[in-house]
């Protein structure tokens, strides 16, 4: 649960600290024409960032649970570690490209280069597939070993982190094919910036989680 | 902090004015309509989960006499009554239904940010009570594992409802948790990004501030119990061993190796005692704005409320072992669990503190919300200070698993935001409705209630110091238990079925009311707050007609010296104050 | 006006009540007197602000209702106001958590001198085992748990042979000595809790966990399982005896070490043979019951049950009451039976007599009876062979007459109420739910079927 704290520490203290730097230490009951002129919009950003953050923060607890109970259970004495594909790396290095990808995908919009985010949209959705074909496989390369999901805790976590992790990424993927269709049937890029920007920084989440994830089954 | 001229903002909230009945009542994008549905939903499920207590009560008060109460009929209304009441009625109830109708009002927005997930959120949480109630009806019954599902009894054979019914449950658990962050979302999103010009964090009435905390608690907490749903539901499934130890059941080995049933119970109350605070907070929020409008008075303290609420907040999750202490964990968590769970005893009780003073010096009218507002100090400083009790852990000892703990969490959890439910129904209702409730039948309602709810608790939690332990079937015979325990026990049954049947005063109310009710005042309590301004009554979709409106002040702005009304609305600009101006700073 | 009146009466009203109450925690029975003491002191601040608080909330509501042309004060905060009350709750706090640290700091610390007990928790039981003259414990394994074996003891462990099995609810401790209880579960969670000690645990599968208590007074404490282990959960119950040394020791010595239950020798047929002449004459030749002559059918009902009854009739459990003529007229068989040899011997016999479903005698509508036999599906299994694990004897294709008259009994209380008869009383528990004969007759009629 430890890990969870650190987390949850993070985010409390990243919440808390910047509302004290908000307007927490005036006295609102005196009137004060510069609080009359805020315009009520605590940050400078888009609505939809803010969701999302939000959303993200709420993903780092499910995965910051997740590590934790893997850690607590880990330590019981029927935990039989297990040997991960080597299939994996592949799939890590689609991922890493997707986010690149994604990256680039995002310098194009913000310079409203049609042409490259319809190019950008379709590799970064295309790694990302694979990413999930290839976690796929290595399910398939583990069940063909015997390695099921009952057989060890140390199985059904793998089995339970990838699949989470890969229902993230559908989610995500959603919101792509959205975007995707829009500027395939002619949309401007002007119409997918704000959800190119979004899916970028949800890809980059993507993969820190992922690193973590894959990291931990490695290391254990 | 760079200041966005108005005119940026509010083009980012989609507008999709309602056409048809459908649109408009149902398929609703509207948050007034949708903290109704929530609302009305909430009530309902509730009322079932009031039926459950009642049979419950009918088996501990007149044991035996009931053919239709069977162990496990019981224990399946015991798990089904505690979790409708913590999660399907409170926690949907103050976020869902309040959360939604006040936040856009009270910080002076046209509707959540996000419009069309808000409804889905409500559809999504249709769709985990309805998952609920099946499990009512399918083959083995609803789950009786009790409402902390703990494992490994809440999936081995020798508890109802291993079949489907505990499936069904944790896949209503899931749903329902999709459902609240879609909610949860679009309340953060709107607290600090769909403000109107002038509302500061700090200008925020004390129920949004609540009502945001809580929804923070929430979304972090809430996959904590979504984490623990999968792993158990993977476990009962396809037998894996995440929480299933290596066990024997009627004499046969199961399959499972050895598994943490005390991971679960972390998990569960790493969820858990937030989840006290998400209904808490809520309800400490709109107490505070209830009491102050009321007693014409500024709420007292206004910065420690807020940090207060904070503290709470930020403290309720590294205080969730507390429940745990003889659940076999290492021992010496003890220490650091209740040094922490009697810290939080410290902004808790100046919250209380604060209530009280802002009564003091005020100038109080004892209407409906009133006496339902004041009631809930009552009870909450019973239920706070019984908690001290459970909290310290050695006192803890004697007294977890009886009849103290269930008395303790009625008072503090059930009775207490249970009366700022209907404190805040009574409140707002002119606002919902147009229309005024009978004045007559919301105090009897009341005193009913009140009087009630402390004759079924207070006894209660003597059952407990003399040992009874909670979750029995039938006591039989106890040798410690004397005879006047089980006529006790038969009293406070007789005053549960007097606190059920009382409730349908208010449904009578609130029903006749709505129909042929007085047409409301607009502003019928002279409140401050935002809300009470809206162009028409009740408010419509968009809520503030052509021009949103601009905050000059805090919410409490009662009773200003030199001013010759008692309240001054938020949107009233400071030049149109009395001639004295605004010299008023701190008195003291 | 009237709240402010409703809340003194609360308040004045919730003293009057504590004081008055004759609920309140039993009498300590063990050395843990400083909960008690932390309790007191919990009560004392909390019990300060309690009416600290409410009275001054209702002076307030007196004082400050509304009037005509009032008008509240305007007063925002009061620094230093604020700062007096976190002090001095602060205060108030450490008040009751130091002393309840320090308690806490001792039960978690166990003292070198205790002796030790393990306390075994399943479904709806609890049995004992204690280490032997060598002071300890032998391996267990849940893996290795059979009816025969119902501790898991590893057979190949030196260490374990000497330890004493208790297969019984019932524990003794010896008074003012230290004693750890080990905990371990085979199901479930289930919690270790004796009122008078005042302090409880819980029981986890697969992990051991433990209190400590130094008993202070002689009797018997009924030990109560307090942490939700399913339907049966009330009827978990057992008890702790607090005996002298020498009392306790001798209760030591009557229950068998593991290398004595393994060395046991099993029943002779042709003895028990000649011995079960004597039932025969109720309860028939090939043990088929008469019910005639009010005798049951015994063939087929497992050894380990037989030998149980046997015992509860010998211990006068069974057939010593006024009002049950027929346990009285076994009582005196029963003890016709002097040695745990002979009784093995005539139920070896029993064993070998042929197994025939018995006639059905009692009509009932089925359908009812198969709604209700759902709980006792739990205990008695889902044919009604009976399960040993969960002591419930077989009930199908015995005699229903029977069936029905003891489900009367235990429902009427003649039996299962004798302060030893532990299963009998969880029995008990269950029967007293059924309303009436009808559904007495009904559920056995669903037997039948079975």
């Amino acid at each position: 649960m430890t890990i969870t704290l650190i987390f949850l520490a993070c985010i409390m203290v990243t919440v808390i600290g910047w509302l004290l730097r908000q307007t927490l230490n005036t006295q609102p009951w005196v009137s004060n024409e510069i609080d009359d002129a805020v315009s009520g919009k605590s940050l400078d950003t888009n609505s939809k960032a803010v969701g999302l953050a939000t959303f993200l923060a709420v993903a780092t607890s499910l995965f910051g649970l997740f590590i934790s109970a893997y850690t607590l259970r880990m330590k019981m004495p029927d935990w039989n570690p297990l040997a991960e594909p080597d299939l994996l790396w592949i799939n890590t290095g689609a991922l890493v490209l997707a986010s690149i990808a994604f990256q680039w995908t995002r310098g194009a919009a913000v310079k409203n280069n049609d042409n490259s985010v319809r190019i950008g949209l379709a590799i970064s959705g295309a790694l990302s597939v694979l990413f999930l074909g290839g976690q796929l496989l290595a399910w398939y390369q583990l069940q063909a070993v015997g390695d099921t999901m009952a057989r060890n805790p140390a199985n059904a976590f793998f089995y339970l982190l990838t699949a989470v992790h890969g229902l993230h990424m559908l989610g995500g993927l959603w919101v792509w094919a959205r975007s995707a269709i829009k500027v395939w049937t002619g949309a401007p890029s002007e119409a997918v910036r704000v959800s190119v920007e979004l899916c970028t920084v949800y890809w980059h989440f993507l993969l820190l989680v992922w690193a973590i994830l894959f990291g931990m089954l490695l290391s254990t | 902090m760079a200041y966005v001229s108005i005119a940026d903002r509010d083009h980012e909230i989609e507008h999709h004015d309602p056409q048809t009945f459908i649109t408009k009542y149902i398929w609703s994008q509207d948050h007034k309509v949708i903290a109704i549905q929530y609302g009305l939903t909430a009530i309902f499920v509730g009322l079932i989960a009031l039926a459950l207590s009642v049979m419950m009560r009918l088996q501990l008060g007149f044991p035996d006499s009931f053919s239709f109460i069977t162990p496990e009929s019981y224990y399946q209304f015991v798990t089904m009554h505690g979790m409708i009441m913590v999660i399907y009625l409170l926690t949907a109830l103050f976020l869902g239904g309040f959360g939604n109708y006040l936040i856009p009002l009270m910080c002076g927005s046209r509707d959540m940010v996000f419009p069309y997930m808000n409804m889905l959120s409500y559809w999504v949480y249709l769709l985990s009570v309805i998952i609920l109630l099946i499990s009512f009806f399918v083959p083995g019954g609803a789950t009786g594992a009790g409402w902390t599902l703990y494992p490994p009894q809440a999936i081995a054979p020798g508890t109802p409802g291993i079949e489907l019914g505990i499936i069904l449950m944790l896949a209503s658990l899931a749903v329902f948790i999709v459902a609240f962050t879609m909610g949860g979302l679009n309340y953060v999103t709107t607290v600090l990004q769909a403000r109107c010009r002038g509302m500061t964090l700090m200008r925020l009435p004390l129920s949004v501030w609540g009502i945001f905390m809580a929804t923070i608690l929430g979304l972090l907490a809430f996959p904590a119990l979504l984490v623990s749903a999968i792993m158990m539901l993977l476990d009962k499934t396809i037998l894996t061993s995440f929480f299933m130890p290596a066990m024997i059941s009627a004499g046969e080995q199961l399959s499972h190796t050895g598994g943490s049933p005390v991971l679960f119970q972390h998990l569960f109350w790493f969820f858990g005692h937030p989840e006290v605070y998400i209904v808490a907070l809520p309800a400490f929020g709109i107490v505070s704005d209830i009491l102050s409008t009321h007693a014409r008075k500024n709420i007292f303290g206004y910065r420690m409320m807020v940090w207060a609420i904070l503290a709470i907040g930020g403290l309720s999750f590294i205080v969730w072992a507390h429940h745990m202490y003889v659940s076999g964990m290492n021992p010496y968590f003890g220490f650091f669990f209740a040094t922490t769970t009697l810290i939080i005893a410290v902004p808790t009780a100046l919250k209380v503190y604060n209530w009280v003073l802002t009564l003091w010096q005020g100038n109080i009218h004892l209407r409906v919300p009133m006496l339902f507002a004041i009631g809930f100090i009552f009870t909450f400083i019973h239920g706070g200070l019984t908690g001290i009790f459970l909290g310290n852990v050695v006192v803890d000892l004697p007294l977890s698993d009886t009849y103290f703990v269930v008395a303790h969490f009625h008072m503090v959890m059930g009775v207490s935001p249970v009366l700022v439910v209907f404190g805040a129904i009574y409140h707002w209702f002119p606002k919902m409705t147009g229309k005024m409730y009978n004045e007559t039948l919301g105090k009897w309602h009341f005193w009913m209630t009140f009087f009630g709810t402390y004759s079924i608790y207070l006894p209660m939690h003597y059952l407990g110091f003399l040992g009874v332990p909670r979750r029995y079937f039938s006591m039989g015979t106890t040798d410690f238990m004397p005879e006047s325990a089980h006529t006790l026990n038969t009293s406070i049954t007789i005053s549960a079925i007097f606190v059920a049947v009382t409730q349908l005063i208010f449904l009578y109310n609130m029903i006749v009311s709505l129909r042929s009710g007085k047409k409301s005042d607009p502003n019928p309590w002279g409140a401050a707050t935002l809300e009470w301004q809206t162009p028409d009554n009740p408010p419509k979709h968009g809520n503030w007609g052509h021009h949103l409106p601009e905050v000059h002040r805090w919410a409490y702005d009662y009773s200003v010296p030199g001013y010759p009304d008692d309240f001054i609305p938020q949107n009233v600009p400071a030049s149109a104050e009395a001639p004295a101006g605004r010299d008023h700073g701190i008195h003291h | 006006m009237p709240l402010a009146v409703a809340l003194i009466v609360l308040v004045v009203g919730s003293l009057i009540f504590h004081f008055m109450s004759p609920w309140y925690f039993t009498d300590l029975a063990s050395n843990w007197s400083q909960i008690d003491t932390t309790i007191d002191i919990t009560f004392w601040v909390t019990g300060f602000v309690f009416v600290a608080v409410n009275l001054f909330m209702a002076y307030a509501i007196i004082k400050y209702r509304n009037k005509d042309g009032a008008k509240a004060d305007y007063d925002p905060e009061n620094a230093k106001l604020e700062w007096i009350l976190t002090v001095v709750t602060t205060i108030g706090v450490a008040a009751m958590l130091a002393p309840g640290l320090f308690v806490w700091a001792k039960f978690v610390n166990v003292p070198d001198d205790a002796i030790e007990i393990e306390a075994n928790g399943q479904q709806w039981h609890w049995s004992y085992r204690l280490p032997g003259d060598d002071g300890q414990f032998g391996n267990v394994n849940g893996k290795l748990i059979t009816n025969d074996n119902p501790f898991g003891m590893d057979a190949d462990d030196p260490l374990g042979q000497d330890d004493v099995l208790v297969t019984s609810p019932e524990v003794h401790i010896p008074i003012n000595v230290p004693v750890k209880f080990n905990l371990r579960s085979k199901d479930v969670l289930h919690d270790f809790a004796v009122a008078q000690f005042r302090v409880k645990m819980d029981l986890v599968p697969g992990m051991e966990t433990y209190l400590w208590l130094t008993p202070t007074k002689l009797g018997t404490y009924e030990l109560l399982c307090e942490e939700l282990c399913g339907i049966g959960h009330h009827t978990m119950r057992g008890a702790v005896v607090v005996d002298e040394q020498a009392d306790f020791d001798a209760w030591v010595d009557s229950y068998p070490t593991y290398a004595e239950t393994q060395a046991a020798a099993a029943g002779n047929a042709a003895v028990g043979a000649a011995q079960y002449a004597v039932c025969a004459a109720c309860h028939g030749q090939n043990g088929e019951g008469q019910k005639a002559l009010n005798a049951p059918k015994l063939a087929g009902q497992s050894a380990w049950y037989l030998k149980s009854q046997i015992k509860n009739y010998q211990n006068g459990l069974r057939g010593a009451r006024d009002d049950d003529p027929l346990g009285k007229t076994m009582a005196p068989m029963a003890r016709t039976l002097a040695t745990d040899a002979a009784i093995n011997n005539v139920i070896a016999h029993i064993q070998t007599l042929p197994d025939n479903p018995a006639p059905s005698t009692v009509t009932g509508v089925e359908s009812n009876g198969a709604k209700m036999y759902a709980i006792c599906a739990y205990c008695h299994g889902k044919e009604g062979q009976g399960i040993q694990a969960m002591n419930a004897p077989r009930l199908a294709g015995m005699t229903d007459w029977y069936l029905a008259n003891q489900i009367k009994n235990f429902k009427a209380g003649i039996r299962g109420e004798h302060p030893t008869d532990y299963y009998g009383k969880q029995m008990g528990f269950m029967a007293k739910a059924m309303q009436d004969e009808q559904a007495v007759n009904d559920l056995v009629a669903y037997i039948n079927s079975l």
